[in-house]
């Protein structure tokens, strides 16, 4: 029987999935973030950007595909995450305008700001995009400082008609004062810079960089790795915030996030997997020079793994935006969500997902039969 | 209260104003130079000469760089919903977050998975697979705008939802009512034809420089070939779907239509202005100062348009404010006061709901129910203080229009003209008809913003006609901060708008020759 609660939980999924799906599509990011320190001749940073170049549009597409889906099932969420942490959402976002003119104008005549700025740009982007990224979903375990009141509208707050009040002046900034939020948004960041070198070793064929993206597999995974673990441990033994389902008051639950594992085990088993996998992928692409398909067990694993934690953040009674300021005014998948309505008609809707997959694996494979060498800047016409 | 001053208010529609209007810019070029790619690629597949697929080529090439920049512009635009009109967000978010989402799964991808074939595919695909590619690419594009404009739509003339005073929100209960209004089907059609137009300008243009300069002129005897008839056909549509907004906003949203006309006083039988200039010494709706300079009317052509009968009563701005008229249903309009005081029973009466409710009233809570739901329809009215606060500004509403409509007529002229000397073989050696074209582009361009300023300013003060004013649709943010972004995005899109010229002058001075 598909009932509200089970739509909630459906598309709370499907969030988590896009949130896993858009860390993995990060590789493109991270490959912006070494044009310049990976590729050491011109030719080498043509053929990374023309390698990123035609992948970069599906980090983009998922990212908004991320932000309208987030809207139409959680409303709540959008009106006051971004208009209360106002510039952390601005600032990924004027990063992803800068990125996605620079693969186009780059190299072409006239584009008065010369190839150094775009890849700039570029390089900008694929910093910020994964920190911001990652500190901003670290606030799903960390809190935020806001107060939910639906009576503003109708002036019973006195504050105005504003549902959703930040109560920071900093607009989000602040979360940057948690050690905690870097942690995961240099996990991010370094897991980015780790998937696109696999990702390097996988589709280029140039022997010197492909030997040195091996050796940027190591220097970007351990770190990834370190600040991973330390977020998670962090995570573990934190108190969470957790829901009384009768009464629906939020509290703090010591080892609130670990006991969600312990109370999910298939979700603990699938996040193991993703760990074990993305950690498999890295491994071996370091100790065995022939093996190029680490991209995709770390793909796979990551794309595994971030779902997993999306999910503990927001089933088994658990707010998964949760405030410090005002803790009843948490966030969670059930006083948050759209109408039992709108979650059907996009649960319909969603049907069409494997559709899109379909074709885009399609594409994907059109395009990559064979590996991409600086020989290919030469002959393709759409070179950047 | 405070934090809700106009200053902040003010920053952030014009930030939305800004970053729409730069988005704008680009869009319709991807819509209309894709079609036109797109024809110029199917001839190339079913001639096989390899001049067509130079052309589609070179087309193509400009379509990526303006679409790199459409991209970034409409990123932000997504997002500005929660960041600056978060309870925007959340009150119709049930409704208007769909159309985002499904935009998102179905078009975008389609958008970004099929371009990058078209771009990289020449040498990896066949011939075939890179047409299709090529069609869903710019069926992608088409797609994404039709939901964004259900969206938009939707706001301009709300269907398909109840209020539910538990969660103080819009919520939907019919999806078609939504995706299916009359007024989004119009409002599509009229914005893509519009953009097809722009396209058929912009193709006829360039290809007229060429021929100015006497070079490529194969290319550009081919391009305009297909852009002349592409773009009669497109304004000639533009003229019939326009015709269907004018309808549609005299039904629903009466006071963007007398704002359209500079009409204060209204009148059965009232006249369209064809060519006419307001008094710039009219202030206020109130303040009895003669609204026209000069004007010349088609007679009886408003009343046909907004009512389909030649004779029909067209309310004006005062006649709005004050109710009294009668409305094509047959009942009384209320006037502005009225409407107030009702909005304002509704929201008193949805407060007292939620106190009911907490205090465990149910039946209480019920009476309130009730009287909210018969005063909601003014639900709107009651965050207003003042009726000038009803009236967009007129000048700017009523001279976008005109401009617009006259721009639109002069492009149905070109085009026939274009088309004419086409069959007539003397385009090549028409200098002045050359000229004409290639000097009409940025026409193209100022009609297009033109249409979206009629379309949002004039439906002032509403982000949700009568249900939600601006003043209650903001974000608590300070002024400072939006004042912030406001300049660094003004900052950005300028730049990149200076570099895509630049390009694009580039590439086409470069031609499709290398």
């Amino acid at each position: 029987m598909i009932t509200y609660s089970f739509l909630q939980e459906y598309w709370w999924f499907i969030i988590s999935l896009l949130g896993g799906l858009l860390v993995f599509l990060l590789f493109v990011q991270g490959g912006q973030s070494m044009i310049k320190s990976l590729g050491k001749t011109e030719d080498e940073r043509r053929l990374i950007v023309y390698a990123l170049g035609r992948k970069w549009e599906y980090t983009f597409t998922t990212l908004v595909t991320f932000g309208g889906a987030f809207f139409a099932s959680f409303p709540l969420f959008y009106s006051t995450s971004f208009g209360g942490a106002y510039w952390v959402w601005m600032l990924l976002l004027f990063s992803f305008v800068l990125q996605a003119v620079s693969y186009e104008f780059q190299s072409k005549p006239g584009n008065v700001f010369g190839t150094g700025t775009y890849r700039t740009f570029l390089f900008l982007n694929g910093l910020l995009g994964p920190f911001l990224i990652g500190a901003a979903v670290a606030t799903f375990y960390t809190g935020s400082a806001f107060a939910v009141s639906k009576g503003n509208l109708v002036g019973l707050g006195g504050v105005g008609p504003v549902i959703s009040q930040w109560q920071n002046p900093l607009h989000g900034l602040e979360a940057l004062f948690d050690i905690r939020n870097w942690c995961l948004g240099l996990a991010v960041l370094f897991l980015a810079r780790t998937l696109a070198a696999l990702f390097f070793v996988n589709r280029l064929d140039d022997e010197s960089l492909v030997s040195r993206a091996r050796k940027y597999v190591l220097y970007n995974g351990i770190p990834f790795v370190v600040f991973f673990l330390t977020f998670l441990i962090w995570t573990l033994v934190a108190k969470g915030f957790a829901v009384d389902p009768a009464t629906k008051a939020v509290s703090l639950e010591p080892l609130k996030y670990l006991n969600n594992f312990i109370q999910m085990p298939i979700v603990l088993i699938f996040f193991l997997l993703g760990v074990v996998a993305v950690l498999y992928g890295v491994i071996a692409t370091v100790f065995q020079t022939g093996f190029k398909k680490g991209i995709w067990f770390a793909g796979a694993g990551t794309v595994i793994t971030v779902t997993m934690l999306l999910l503990i953040a927001g089933y088994n009674n658990t707010a998964y935006y949760p405030s410090t300021a005002d803790l009843q005014s948490s966030l969670t998948i059930r006083n948050s969500s759209s109408s039992e309505f709108t979650l059907t008609a996009m649960s319909i809707v969603s049907i069409l997902v494997p559709f899109v997959l379909a074709y885009i694996i399609y594409a994907w494979r059109a395009l990559e039969k064979k590996r991409l060498s600086v020989e290919d800047l030469k002959t393709d016409g759409h070179a950047y | 209260m405070e934090l809700l001053n106009s200053s902040l208010l003010e920053w952030s529609r014009a930030q939305f104003a800004m970053t729409a209007g730069y988005h704008w810019l680009f869009v319709p070029l991807t819509l209309g130079l894709g079609i036109i790619m797109s024809i110029v690629e199917s001839i190339y597949v079913k001639t096989g000469d390899e001049k067509w697929k130079k052309a589609a080529k070179f087309w193509q090439l400009i379509f990526g760089i303006n679409f790199a920049i459409g991209v970034a512009t409409g990123i932000i635009l997504e997002f500005q919903f929660g960041t600056n009109w978060s309870n925007y967000s959340w009150f119709v978010g049930d409704i208007f977050g769909a159309p985002l989402a499904i935009e998102g799964i179905v078009a975008f991808f389609l958008e970004a998975t099929f371009i990058s074939i078209m771009f990289f595919g020449w040498n990896r695909v066949g011939k075939k697979t890179h047409l299709a590619s090529t069609w869903l690419t710019v069926g992608g594009a088409t797609l994404s705008a039709y939901w964004i404009l259900v969206a938009n739509a939707w706001m301009q003339y709300p269907a398909g939802m109840a209020f539910n005073p538990e969660t103080v929100r819009n919520e939907m209960v019919s999806f078609w009512s939504v995706a299916l209004s009359p007024f989004a089907v119009n409002k599509f059609f009229h914005t893509v034809v519009s953009a097809w137009g722009l396209g058929a300008a912009f193709v006829s243009g360039v290809s007229a420089w060429y021929l100015i300069k006497n070079r490529n002129n194969d290319f550009a005897l081919k391009s305009i070939k297909v852009s002349a008839i592409f773009g009669l056909v497109s304004f000639l549509l533009l003229a019939i779907t326009g015709d269907g907004s004018a309808y549609q906003v005299a039904q629903k949203q009466p006071m963007k239509l007398a704002a359209m006309e500079g009409l204060y006083k209204g009148h059965e039988g009232a006249g369209l202005i064809a060519v006419g200039m307001l008094n710039p010494a009219k202030k206020a709706y109130d303040d009895n100062v003669d609204p026209y300079a000069f004007k010349i009317e088609l007679p009886k052509m408003l009343s046909l348009m907004g009512y389909r009968n030649i004779n029909a009563f067209v309310p004006g701005i005062n006649d709005i404010v004050a109710g009294g008229y009668a409305l094509p249903d047959g009942s009384i309009a209320l006037s502005f006061e009225e409407k107030r005081s009702r909005g304002q029973k509704a929201i008193e009466a949805l407060a007292n709901f939620q106190e009911a409710k907490k205090a465990g009233l149910d039946s209480e809570a019920a009476q309130y129910e009730a009287v909210l739901r018969e005063n909601y329809p003014y639900f709107g009215y009651g965050y207003l203080t003042d009726a000038h606060q009803l009236v967009p500004n007129v000048p700017l509403t009523f001279y976008s229009f005109h401009i617009m409509v006259i721009i639109g007529a002069y492009f149905i002229l070109l085009f026939l003209v274009l088309c004419w000397y086409n069959c007539k073989k003397k385009i090549e050696s028409t200098r002045w008809l050359q000229y004409v074209a290639l000097w009409s582009i940025p026409l193209a361009y100022i009609a297009g913003q033109l249409g979206w300023v009629v379309a949002e300013v004039g439906r002032q003060p509403w982000t949700i006609q009568d249900v939600l004013p601006l003043q209650a649709a903001v974000s608590s943010l300070s002024a400072g901060n939006v004042i912030i972004t406001f300049t660094l995005f003004a900052l950005l899109f300028t730049a990149l708008l200076i570099a895509e010229i630049t390009i694009m002058v580039k590439q086409i001075k470069k031609g499709p020759e290398d």
